[in-house]
């Protein structure tokens, strides 16, 4: 199988790799998958208190190329977006921008959920329950 | 991209040897007859040929060449004996024997074999990837027909104790069959010494060409037979129609005939090299393990698993110039990983990391030695990146995370 340059690139020099405090009310953590499945992903953002846009995203991802390539993408789309802007992010534009092949996309909609995940974190955290996150547990 | 390439793949198939590339060329234009067209010398030549080819296979196992039956690779060799020797001794008995490793061709052979309402018991490995000899005894009852046992894995390179297998199937009358696709050409290979009565292996696999391999089936003592799967013309004593495959088993024997003379050397190259690289690893990489005894192993092959790194993500990050192969799951469309390594009982964290390097007569010390150099690398940026490597390295219990399963 052949990939993409774009996939390559993200999979070689991932950005945002990293860790951020778990414990911290402005960060919300994400992971999803299982080691039996065979990939497990942590996604993590930062939230500016007044302006509610993401300042920071970080992730580390256990899997195989197009997971961890559709993690580090999930990380610079989330840098500066506001916590709802972040929640539009559709695992189908990660599979249009990586080219991801057929059998990949659900390595994509790991991303997606782990995006999801991280907010819901942040807003229980913070005492938001907003019709999104009660929709983005489902 | 620019860059030499590495075969470390040679499990799945051999580069066929130049050597056997010349000796095949004659056959598609210059000597291009039917060996079944007895009446001119087109055909003559052509069956004077199969039969030179016939004759260095059965040397290099050491059995008579009129057991030797053509067929077009390992997997139909596994199915016609395994669903010929159901079909044949079907008024003997019903019952047959074989392990949870084995290749798929004869496992799914073994599935038909159920489904044609036969009975099959899968027995399980130890760790080590062996059998348990009490295991197979226990199983064998007065409907067992045929017990069916790899000679060496195709995913380990474990090697199976073919003489103790072979003696309890004598004890208890029953037929042994074995798939011996990764053994023969390798190392020495003798069925009639440790009691097997059918044989499976193909020459893609020894330096030969693709889409033609063999059953060996033994003549006397017992005079084994096998019902034809495929029908037609009554080619190879009527056990496998079909006209032959004339260069591609010319290939075949002239592999064989290479591999008679060249095997032992290529065995104690490469397991020099081998272990090279698996002291390498093992001795700069934690949490590395391999898979499988080193004991009763082929020479030339590692598998080896690295914890909290994923295969295919590992891969990936040398296969633009190396290739090796993994059992992990996401190499294929399933969420499960290698069946092989999780019949060993590797945990879930062990079966997806694995990596299997297969050496071959073509690798050289310059390609193992890059090949330590780019795994490591690759194991170690696939841990700074993976979130249950830095769990792990906190101590935190892995097991303990309820974790969300999709
Ligand atoms: C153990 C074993 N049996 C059978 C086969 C199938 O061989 P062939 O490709 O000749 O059908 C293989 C190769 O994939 C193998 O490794
Ligand atoms: S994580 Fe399984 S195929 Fe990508």
């Amino acid at each position: 199988m052949a990939y993409s340059e774009k996939l390559l690139d993200h999979f070689k020099n991932p950005r945002n790799v990293g860790t951020l405090d778990k414990n911290s009310t402005s960060v919300g953590t994400g992971l999803v998958g299982a080691p039996e499945c065979g990939d497990v992903m942590r996604l993590q953002i930062e939230v500016d208190p007044i302006t509610k846009k993401i300042t920071e995203a970080k992730f580390k991802t256990f899997g195989c190329g197009s997971a961890i390539a559709s993690s580090s993408l999930a990380t610079e789309w989330l840098k500066g977006k506001t916590v709802d802007e972040a929640l539009a992010i559709d695992n189908m534009a990660i599979v249009e921008e990586l080219a991801l092949p057929p059998v990949k996309i659900h390595c994509s909609v790991l991303a997606e959920d782990a995006i999801k995940g991280a907010i819901k974190d942040y807003q229980a955290k913070n005492g938001v329950q907003t019709a999104e996150s009660i929709a983005a547990s489902h | 991209m620019g860059q030499r390439l590495i075969y470390l793949d040679n499990n799945a198939t051999t580069p066929t040897d130049p050597r056997v590339v010349e000796a095949m060329i004659p056959y598609f234009h210059e000597i291009p007859g039917n060996a079944a067209s007895r009446n001119h010398p087109f055909g003559w030549a052509a069956e004077q040929a199969v039969d030179n080819a016939r004759k260095q296979i059965a040397d290099l196992v050491n059995v008579d060449e009129r057991e030797i039956i053509f067929t077009s690779g390992a997997t139909e060799s596994d199915n016609l004996a395994i669903k010929g020797v159901f079909e044949m001794y079907q008024r003997k008995g019903d019952h047959i024997i074989t392990v949870k490793t084995e290749h798929k061709a004869v496992l799914d052979a073994c599935a038909k074999v159920e489904k044609m309402g036969g009975k099959v018991t899968y027995l399980d490995v130890q760790r080590n990837g062996l059998i348990r000899l009490e295991d197979l005894e226990a199983a064998i009852t007065d409907k067992t027909v045929l017990v069916s046992i790899m000679w060496a894995n195709n995913e380990t390179g474990v090697i199976q104790p073919m003489k103790e297998i072979g003696d309890i199937c004598a004890k208890h009358g029953v037929l042994f069959m074995s798939d011996a696709t990764q053994a023969v050409g390798k190392i020495p290979v003798d069925p009639k010494a440790v009691g097997v009565h059918l044989m499976a292996f193909t020459s893609h696999k020894m330096y030969g060409p693709k889409g033609v391999g063999a059953l060996f089936v033994n003549r006397k003592s017992p005079r084994v037979k096998v019902t034809s799967q495929m029908d037609g013309g009554g080619h190879e004593r009527g056990m496998r129609s079909g006209t032959l495959n004339v260069p591609g088993i010319v290939g075949f024997g002239k592999a064989a005939e290479l591999a008679k003379e060249e095997m032992q050397q290529d065995a104690e190259r490469l397991s020099k090299l081998r272990d090279k690289l698996e002291s390498a690893l093992m001795g700069s990489l934690e949490e590395a393990y391999v898979n499988g005894t080193r004991e009763s192993r082929m020479p030339h092959v590692t598998n080896i698993s690295f914890k909290h790194v994923e295969g295919e993500g590992l891969m990936m990050t040398f296969n633009q110039n190396i290739a090796v192969s993994s059992g992990s799951a996401c190499t294929s469309a399933s969420l499960e990983p290698s069946y092989v390594l999780v019949a060993l009982g590797l945990g879930d964290d062990l079966a997806h990391s694995s990596l299997r390097f297969s050496l071959g007569r073509f690798t050289t010390e310059e390609d193992i030695d890059e090949t330590i150099a780019k795994v490591t690398e690759g194991v170690n940026h696939m841990r700074d990146i993976s979130p249950i490597w830095e769990m792990y390295k906190e101590g935190i219990d892995i097991d303990a995370i309820e974790w969300s399963e999709h």
